[in-house]
């Protein structure tokens, strides 16, 4: 287990400077940067790239601010990555996109339908990334994204495929591995999360991961200590307290203070009427007691809209006791979009800006922490990530 | 021989029309590979096989099986399927 820090006191990180903000925006039909200034009132938008491709996620390396990768296919064509050295300005196609091993004992063998999944490794270990797919694999590049290693400790593992279930068992658009987080103190102590297939960690930089599931509920009826019926749709770690990590899941929304392994259910203090259901969660850069979400409808048949038809982000500055709606500026009713895993993110700025994108193609802001929305971009196609580094 | 690009893939070989051997359809396919990095993984999975939307004829006949012989005159046609949204 890496070093833990007791989390019971607020925790602070010095603010960074109130650089550019580049949003990385990811859709199904190609990709967008968006290049802000300080202010975060001007926008330059930049695209499209890839223009028809399925990105599922575009992201800027922070190690150096120039390195963007893009997971990316066509409905036709398999998946690739997309490499860019310059933020964007030309771009080369890795070598070796992640792909499972071939299987050689006879049996059927998995391909990669798509990457999902892009997260860069620790800051010590500069050109290290992952990659989380679907069907569900873990993947590793050690040249800056050029050519991806499987994790045969999860992809090849007889427990692990188990858990992962079938195509049948994943989300409508395939089961997917996400969420995969490096503990910025230690680059061996890593998290991923499967949908579904549960949350996995491993102190080994990924030689062996085990299941961290307690407290997490599943769907009534079924057994919670069945691991391949959790499905969580996204773990974030708060920075400035790597030990607190936030989870918005199928069943609701969870937070986890290490070293404890038990999952406490902070979504039970979301308003009965809307639910504590939903697929992004964002945490701030620098209070570990705030943290956002953006519900949608989970009844019946999973609508998968705003609940009633009225968006809102919730946001709680407690640890998750109690939550405030955050919905000032955006459309108040006949509104049926919603928010995916990856299309909410924060800034560094202070006060913090909140972004995300909707099934509808609209891009929305915030400056002051999700007091206040506004639209700065529209009639993109269906967006699947954005992401916001600040420069 | 003569290989029929389709439009997707036109960002790898920059023309409809190429040349590429082989005694069999996969060994078509990596010749392709060789003068044209990243293109076969479009086409064919990490298991060798075909992609669910990516279809191969030769002289008009669709190929089943990559291991499909194949004379200097044929010709290749990739195409992706009819399908998508």
């Amino acid at each position: 287990m890496p070093t833990t820090r007791k989390s019971s006191a607020k925790k602070t990180v010095a603010a960074r400077p109130n650089g550019r903000v580049l949003l990385c925006v990811a859709t199904r039909k190609g990709a967008w940067l968006l290049h802000g200034d300080a202010t975060r009132k001007t926008w330059r938008v930049d695209g499209p790239h890839f223009l028809g491709h399925i990105v599922n996620h575009l992201v800027l390396d922070p190690r150096d601010g120039r390195t963007l990768l893009a997971a990316a296919k066509t409905g036709h064509l398999g998946p690739t990555v997309f490499r860019s050295t310059d933020r964007g300005r030309t771009w080369k196609e890795a070598a070796r996109p992640p792909a499972f091993a071939k299987a050689t004992d006879g049996s059927k063998g998995r391909s990669v339908d798509h990457t999902f999944w892009l997260t860069p490794a620790h800051a010590n270990e500069p050109n290290v990334w992952y990659a989380g797919t679907s069907p569900q694999g873990l993947f590793r590049s050690e040249d800056g994204g050029n050519t991806w290693t499987p994790f045969s400790s999860i992809n090849d593992d007889a427990q692990y495929r188990v858990w992962m279930g079938s195509v049948q068992d994943g989300t409508p658009d395939g089961p997917k591995l996400h969420s995969i987080i490096v503990d910025p103190r230690d680059p061996k102590h890593l998290y991923f999360a499967m949908s579904g297939g549960g949350v996995h960690e491993s102190t080994d930089g990924g030689q062996t991961f085990a299941p961290l599931v307690k407290g997490m509920e599943v769907v009534e009826g079924f057994d919670p200590g069945t691991i391949t019926f959790h499905d969580p749709h996204c773990v974030r770690l708060c920075p400035s307290n790597p030990d607190r990590l936030y989870q918005q899941n199928h069943c609701g929304i969870y937070r986890l203070d290490r070293p404890s392994d038990t999952w406490t259910h902070i979504g039970k203090a979301m308003p009965k009427r809307v639910g504590d259901i939903g697929f992004p969660m964002v945490v701030h850069p620098r209070d570990d007691h705030t943290a956002w979400v953006f519900p949608m409808d989970g009844q019946t048949v999973w609508p998968r809209t705003s609940p009633e038809g009225k968006p809102a982000a919730y946001g709680t500055r407690n640890g998750g006791k109690t939550w405030q709606r955050l919905n000032a500026g955006l459309p108040e009713q006949h509104a049926w979009w919603t928010v995916k895993r990856q299309a909410m993110c924060a800034d560094a700025h202070d006060p913090v800006g909140l972004y995300f994108g909707t099934t509808s193609g609209e891009l929305w802001m915030s400056r002051d922490e999700g007091k206040k929305w506004v639209c700065i971009a529209r009639h993109l196609p269906e967006i699947y990530a954005v992401e916001a580094a600040t420069l | 021989m003569n290989v029929l690009i389709p439009t997707p893939l036109l960002s790898y070989t920059g023309q409809r029309q190429v040349q590429a051997h082989g005694a069999t359809v996969d060994a078509v396919l990596m010749d392709l590979e060789r003068q044209y990095p990243g293109i076969r993984f479009r086409m064919i999975d990490e298991q060798a096989r075909m992609r669910a939307h990516v279809r191969f004829f030769v002289n008009n006949v669709q190929v089943r099986d990559l291991a499909q012989a194949l004379r200097p005159d044929d010709e290749l046609i990739i195409v992706q399927a009819l399908s998508g949204g």
